[in-house]
């Protein structure tokens, strides 16, 4: 089975990159192929690297508090490109926002204090999602 | 020190006493580890003696308020008065904060401290495509100068201090502080408080940029150099060591990082022809206080012992003034937890005694909601009251560093002070801090410490109450966060575009384009135009705008 393909996106003007690296690096040594876009990015250039690296999994870190304008804007762009992977939200979100955040598109809301191991099996289950 | 003999004798009753007492003990009881370290890595010994310090003068350990500063950097500390108490505060429009201002005034705090949303953090206007969902959320949205006039309604700036978390655009928030205080009539020499405006640290660490380093490096020399001549009492710097251990550096790199930084700035001033005497008295840095008590307050001495050397022997300076590091202390926001949120009240205390038996002149203890939200009233309130239990019940203030003379905080200063001195050699073989960031070394060494703690986390090696140990089910949080105001956006917007349209355009632009020509000419000063400018009401993110096209924008190569 080729391994699975994610890629790490960080959106808006946070620049709180502690915890996507350490995802990212998590992801890389559980044998995914990880894409780490950099800061600062855009949802549009998120979904266009989403969509020209095939990924299976997007997953965005935010922790600046923008993500309930961010993320759907992100889910309804993925929808637009018809792009089928799975979109996976982390950082620090309030709980009350989880199921907004799903019902916008997230297939997955993983919050701060996640280990890593227990973040790489939520990848692995989104990215078994893909598509559905 | 003491004589050879008495350390021998000393010696061999350590020996003793591990042949006979420990040893049987530990045949009965073994450790509950092999070995023992600091949260930074560093060994410790079951137990220190003046073995341990046998080498150390007292020269190097001294007096307060006298070189090498290690205890404190003045001669009476909180005898004399306790450190200020500040805590940040920003969140909404001008007026939103400015109420939040006026409370935590009342409720016994001595100093201010604003904190930014990340449009004004990053030098975009509110209605820039890029602030959308952002404007007052994680601070107070700022973009001309009727917004710092709601910020400070009724605020003596010669009276209280304030200090502003602003980096990349912190000449223009400057700019905005002169400008507000010139128009209320204040002496600019009146005016106490700080800008953190610590860019290197951002390339390293917080991530907050706009222009590439060398003009950036350009205006934190404009700021320093505007401060000396027109503010003298203003810290035109905060040297800032938080934001490198927030990203996940150890007590020792961020020590080594911040001191690495400083060597840049001074540099950077000192070649433009200005004296280090004339601005080093006015650097003020920023720490982090850690879970690691005994390490952190090891952590601040030796911090000053290195500063005041580096100052002295590296940059020639005479002043006394110069090699005294005063520093602000904010407790780890990385440490709090989102489970068992009172929890987070304990840690907070515990980091603030530490920041307080090491000598911090300002304090910030974080809220207990801090791990998921910005913090409420009640969550801030308790923090100042944790400060004022700390000022006024505990009389750990009565004496000028009580742990000095501790064999084993003496015997971790000096561990410290030579990791770091070791750090800053290797920065300097590697070309210099600049190089070394160019290069990515510091943002790769946080990111490997980053690695480490959430690995060492995951398998409860570095154990945190309520989430890898004593963990309880999910329950709903006890606490009432603070809810962001849904109108924000609406109101900034419209003050914004209220601002734009009284001012006199021409002037605006006329300004901008001398802005622009004085920006391409690397000797001048950019702080008296850009004080102009947010007079005549050019907004925050025009200012940067004209200065991006002509510096280009930072890049950071993506790498983890």
């Amino acid at each position: 089975m080729p391994p699975i393909r994610v890629l790490v996106a960080k959106v808006g003007l946070d620049g709180h990159d502690r915890g996507v690296k350490i995802v990212a690096r998590a992801l890389r040594d559980a044998g995914m192929d990880v894409i780490y876009t950099g800061l600062h990015r855009t949802p549009e250039e998120v979904v266009a690297a989403a969509v020209q690296e095939d990924v299976d999994v997007i997953g965005v870190s935010l922790l600046s508090g923008a993500h309930m304008t961010l993320i759907p804007k992100i889910a309804a762009l993925m929808r637009a490109a018809a792009s089928d992977a799975a979109l996976v939200v982390g950082g620090v979100i309030p709980d009350e926002d989880v199921a907004a955040l799903r019902a916008a598109g997230a297939v997955d809301v993983v919050l701060q204090d996640a280990p890593p191991d227990e973040v790489v099996r939520r990848v692995r289950a989104a990215a078994a999602g893909r598509g559905q | 020190m003491l004589d050879p003999d008495e350390i021998d004798r000393i010696r061999a009753e350590r020996e003793a006493w591990e042949a006979q007492e420990l040893r049987a003990f530990l045949a009965r009881q073994p450790e509950s580890q092999p070995e023992y370290r600091t949260v930074s890595g560093l060994p410790v010994k079951r137990v220190y003696t003046p073995e341990d310090v046998a080498g150390t003068p007292f020269e190097a350990i001294g007096l307060p308020g006298r070189w090498p500063f290690t205890r404190g950097p003045y001669p009476t500390m909180y005898r004399g008065r306790p450190w200020t108490m500040r805590q940040i505060a920003g969140y909404g429009t001008g007026e939103d904060t400015n109420q939040r201002f006026r409370y935590l005034i009342a409720q016994g705090q001595t100093g201010l401290s604003v904190d930014f949303d990340m449009p004004t953090l990053m030098g975009y206007d509110s209605d820039d495509p890029r602030a959308l969902g952002e404007v007052g959320r994680e601070g107070v949205a700022i973009d001309t100068l009727d917004d710092m006039e709601a910020l400070f309604a009724g605020v003596d700036l010669e009276q209280i201090s304030v200090s502003m978390t602003i980096n990349p655009t912190a000449w223009i928030l400057l700019a905005m502080y002169v400008a507000l205080a010139q128009s209320r009539g204040n002496d600019l020499n009146r005016l106490s408080g700080t800008v953190q405006a610590d860019i290197l640290k951002e390339y390293m660490a917080q991530k907050e940029w706009i222009f590439p380093i060398r003009p950036s490096m350009r205006l934190m020399r404009d700021m320093i150099v505007y401060c000396a001549d027109h503010m003298a009492r203003y810290n035109p710097i905060n040297i800032s060591g938080y934001h490198i251990s927030e990203a996940g550096a150890t007590a020792v790199q961020e020590v080594a990082f911040t001191m690495a930084n400083a060597i840049a700035y001074v540099e950077e001033v000192t070649r433009s022809g200005v004296a280090v005497d004339r601005f080093a008295p006015r650097l003020a840095f920023y720490f982090v206080a850690q879970a690691d008590f005994f390490e952190e307050v090891a952590k601040f001495r030796a911090a000053r012992r290195v500063w005041a050397r580096l100052v002295k022997d590296r940059f020639g300076a005479a002043r006394a003034e110069s090699m005294r590091l005063r520093f602000h202390c904010q407790t780890a926001a990385a440490t709090l937890t989102k489970a068992q949120p009172m929890n987070n009240i304990v840690r907070t205390a515990l980091q603030a005694l530490s920041a307080v038996l090491g000598g911090a002149q300002s304090l910030h203890t974080n809220g207990l909601d801090e791990a998921y939200a910005i913090p409420s009233e009640l969550a801030m309130k308790i923090a100042l009251r944790t400060q004022q239990i700390i000022a006024d019940e505990t009389r750990v203030t009565s004496v000028i560093d009580p742990l000095g003379g501790s064999w084993y905080v003496e015997s971790l200063t000096n561990e410290i002070e030579a990791a770091v001195l070791d750090i800053l050699r290797k920065v300097d073989e590697m070309g210099g801090t600049i190089a070394a960031i160019e290069d990515g070394w510091f943002q790769r060494e946080i990111a490997e410490s980053a690695y480490a703690t959430a690995r060492r986390r995951a398998s409860g090696e570095l154990p945190v109450i309520g989430v890898n140990k004593h963990v309880e089910p999910a329950a709903p949080s006890p606490v009432e966060i603070h809810r962001v105001d849904t109108e924000v956006e609406g109101r900034q917007l419209a003050r914004l575009k209220a601002a734009r349209a009284g001012r006199d355009e021409d002037r605006v632009r006329a300004l901008l384009d001398r802005l622009g020509a004085e920006a391409r000419d690397p000797a001048r000063n950019l702080l008296p135009v850009t004080i102009e400018l947010v007079r005549h009401r050019a907004s925050l993110g025009e200012i940067v705008n004209r200065l991006r096209n002509i510096w280009g924008s930072y890049v950071e190569r993506p790498m983890f």
